[in-house]
């Protein structure tokens, strides 16, 4: 099948491509042709009209939770997959914390399995240790060569710097990074950020230092064992600057942060809202400042959603019993157009690389390319789009998301990947 | 005069006029519970939950007097014996009551916000006697009338709450209620039983008790709750009743002609001695009584507004 996008602006930084108001030839979902089209070209083709929209190289999501196997309830390989592609992602790394955990080939293959011929490419992250208990190493090499891209106990930290040791001695021998939670096991436990809100709210307090220590402890043992650390969903002022500093050093330490860990602040929690209830939690305005700063500078390499779908049973309860976690996957590219883009903390550039190049490199995953017979592997942003969040629409199987009803400036359009492209709500194979 | 709210969930952003509306109708009802029959017709009709998540003593038999002194209709609630047992959802739970028509809910649950989110899912009023580490409005309001009641004001009045503030919903309302009355209020304790930036609320922060009787009109003493243990929060009780418990001999030591309020129960000998205890300048069993007066005072204002 031909289709054409027309009228586009193809932005590619990490290929110095930047050409305006141009257009693209696919055929069966290879890039056929760019720039000026024939009569020829545009014959039986499929043309959208795009003007004035930017296509990059498709998004990649490094942290989301798919909930299968164990939780299909909540989210499926397939359904987070459309959440990803709505939310205007080609590629995801899905985390290891389901039941049982990603901790054997078996269920690498499974997960690769129930993502096959879909547009988004799933990559497993597996288990660092086996269970995610922190006793036992898991079979890293074999999980490398089934397919898994990284290893992280996410959900916890790995249980010791003993075992942490041993887990980065060992992958660094298979290239495989290992991405931290990162959170002091005894400092754990609380239902919030500790503060004077957790004060004023009466909710078990969870202290930001418990993220600061094990980030400093991962950044020694990075260093120590000559292996890399990647940090998921920094959310402290002293976690940023630990990580700058090490990145200054010359040490192999990248971090991620979360929409709503720079967009949102512990105030909010006022409303017991449990659609605000995450691990790490929503901190203060110096820690969101902080992340902004390290967003901008560099030092957080990418950004990434935490996406965590939870059922409206386990959300719907006391704020202490409900579990932590919110979606993120279809509001992720709003928010960040609308607090980074927009607010000139980012350009486009920095956002491609913060949301496409870097997570792929961190991962070794290739990055697509736009030169002519590649997959066309394409996001599609209309950079000043004005919409409504409505979770209602989402597609992931979950709701819990606390930016529901919220104005966003931005929105990807459009995503296409594996000779399919998502556009209007529907998956259309090209 | 109504009060600004359909529900007391806690006292914190609750006015000055309101909170002086609900110490004012308590005088009312306090002479109410000295006559020889002590009931009025007030909330006839009514019906009232008491929806204890977890036990209590003295704050259920307190509200439940207050009910049935109003001549309320009072139901019970209890975990033990009801479905959420069975694993029914506090959602369901309060639908299915709700649909018995009530009128209020008092609500004692151990975690915090969960009266807030019964406004959300049901239409009576709710009252909160107790959320988690949280607040624990009617508590701090006897307190307040207590005091009020001895010293004539609040006003100006120099109060310390003494023990562990950070595990303690009474601290919370009394320190939220007393400043809005303008009181200077401080906080005793070790330093490990004080929440974070609790001085971001306009509290002083105090870790020595020769101190806090020094420099305060009024001790209000919290229960060192043995439950909560001794080596990971402090040392021990011992070292705990060395340190901060009051005793006859520290009081007098430092002058002092010191009110003394204690919300029960009482460990005697650790946070305070029982010669203090029971001692002439204690109102530890007025305050038990009163009680039963603010809680009519809460009920009979929130359930005639409509």
């Amino acid at each position: 099948m031909k289709v054409i996008l027309k009228d586009i602006n193809l932005f590619h930084p990490a290929q110095n491509i930047d050409e305006k108001n141009t257009s693209v030839l696919l055929e069966d979902g290879k890039i056929s042709k760019r720039g000026e089209l024939s009569k020829d070209d545009i014959k039986d083709a499929k043309v959208f009209e795009l003007k004035g929209k930017y296509v990059v190289p498709g998004f990649f999501d490094m942290h989301v939770h798919f909930r299968e196997p164990g939780r299909e309830d909540e989210e499926t390989v397939i359904s987070g997959s459309n959440s990803a592609a709505n939310g205007g992602f080609t590629g995801v790394a899905c985390m290891p914390n389901t039941e049982p955990a990603i901790d054997s080939a078996e269920i690498i293959n499974f997960i690769k399995k129930q993502a096959k011929n879909h547009l988004v490419d799933v990559y497993p992250i597996a288990a660092a240790t086996v269970g995610r208990k922190g006793k036992v190493l898991s079979p890293m090499a074999e999980l490398g060569d089934a397919g898994a891209v990284a290893v992280s106990d996410d959900g916890v930290a790995i249980k010791s710097a003993s075992i942490l040791r041993r887990v980065l001695e060992y992958s660094k021998m298979y290239n495989i990074p290992v991405i931290e939670h990162c959170e002091d096991e005894s400092l754990a436990g609380g239902a919030m950020n500790e503060g004077v809100n957790s004060t004023l709210l009466g909710l078990p307090p969870l202290p930001s230092v418990a993220e600061d220590l094990t980030v400093n402890r991962d950044i020694l043992l990075a260093e120590y064992t000559g292996w890399k650390v990647h940090i998921a969903h920094i959310s402290t002022k002293n976690a940023v600057r630990m990580v700058r500093e090490a990145k200054q050093r010359g040490l192999n330490i990248t971090a991620e942060a979360t929409p709503h860990h720079f967009t949102l602040t512990d105030d909010l929690l006022k409303s017991y809202n449990t659609n605000l209830k995450m691990n790490p939690p929503l901190r203060t305005g110096k820690d969101v400042a902080e992340i902004i700063e390290g967003l901008k500078d560099g030092t957080i390499d990418c950004i990434a959603s935490d996406h965590a779908p939870h059922s409206i049973e386990e959300k719907e309860q006391e704020f202490q019993n409900a579990p932590n976690g919110i979606i993120g996957l279809e509001t992720e590219i709003g928010l960040t157009l609308s607090e980074l883009y927009h607010k000139k903390i980012l350009g486009l550039k920095e956002i491609v690389e913060r949301l496409s190049v870097n997570p792929r490199k961190i991962l070794n995953i290739p990055l697509p390319k736009f030169d002519l017979g590649e997959t066309a592997n394409f996001t599609i942003l209309d950079l000043d789009l004005i919409w409504t969040v409505d979770a209602t629409q989402f597609k992931s199987k979950s709701k819990n998301s606390p930016f529901d009803k919220r104005l966003l400036t931005g929105k990807s359009i459009s995503t296409i990947n594996n000779g399919k492209m998502f556009f209007e709500g529907e998956m259309i194979t090209i | 005069m109504p009060l600004s709210n359909k529900h007391l969930l806690g006292l914190q952003g609750v006015s000055k006029e309101d909170i002086n509306l609900i110490l004012d109708t308590a005088k009312t009802f306090r002479e109410v519970l000295e006559r020889p029959i002590k009931k009025v017709p007030t909330l006839q009709g009514k019906t009232i939950v008491n929806l204890f998540y977890e036990s209590s003593t003295r704050t259920r038999i307190s509200f439940e007097l207050a009910e049935k002194r109003l001549s309320a209709d009072t139901v019970n609630f209890a975990v033990s014996t009801s479905s959420v047992n069975k694993g029914e959802s506090l959602k369901d739970t309060i639908r299915n009551i709700e649909a018995m028509k009530i009128d209020m809910v008092v609500i004692r649950h151990s975690a915090a916000g969960t009266p807030l989110y019964l406004t959300k899912v049901c239409d009576a009023s709710i009252i909160n006697a107790g959320d988690g580490i949280h607040e624990h409005p009617t508590q701090a309001l006897l307190d307040m009338y207590s005091i009020r009641e001895r010293a004539g004001k609040l006003k100006g009045l120099k109060i310390c709450i003494v023990g562990d503030i950070a595990h303690s919903r009474v601290a919370l309302s009394n320190v939220f209620g007393l400043i809005t009355m303008g009181a200077k209020v401080s906080v005793c304790g070790p330093a490990t039983m004080i929440p974070r930036r609790i001085d971001e609320l306009g509290v002083n922060v105090i870790h020595d008790i020769d101190e806090a009787i020094q420099e305060n009109d009024i001790l209000n003493v919290l229960r060192i709750q043995l439950e909560r243990k001794a080596g990971a929060n402090f040392p021990s009780l011992r070292e705990y009743a060395t340190y901060f418990g009051i005793t006859q001999d520290r009081l007098e030591r430092n002058r002092k002609d010191i009110l003394i309020l204690h919300p029960g129960p009482i460990n005697r000998g650790i946070e305070i001695s029982s010669e203090v205890a029971d001692g002439s300048d204690q109102i530890i069993l007025t305050q038990v009584t009163n009680g039963v007066a603010v809680r009519m005072a809460v009920l009979y204002l929130l359930g005639t507004q409509n």
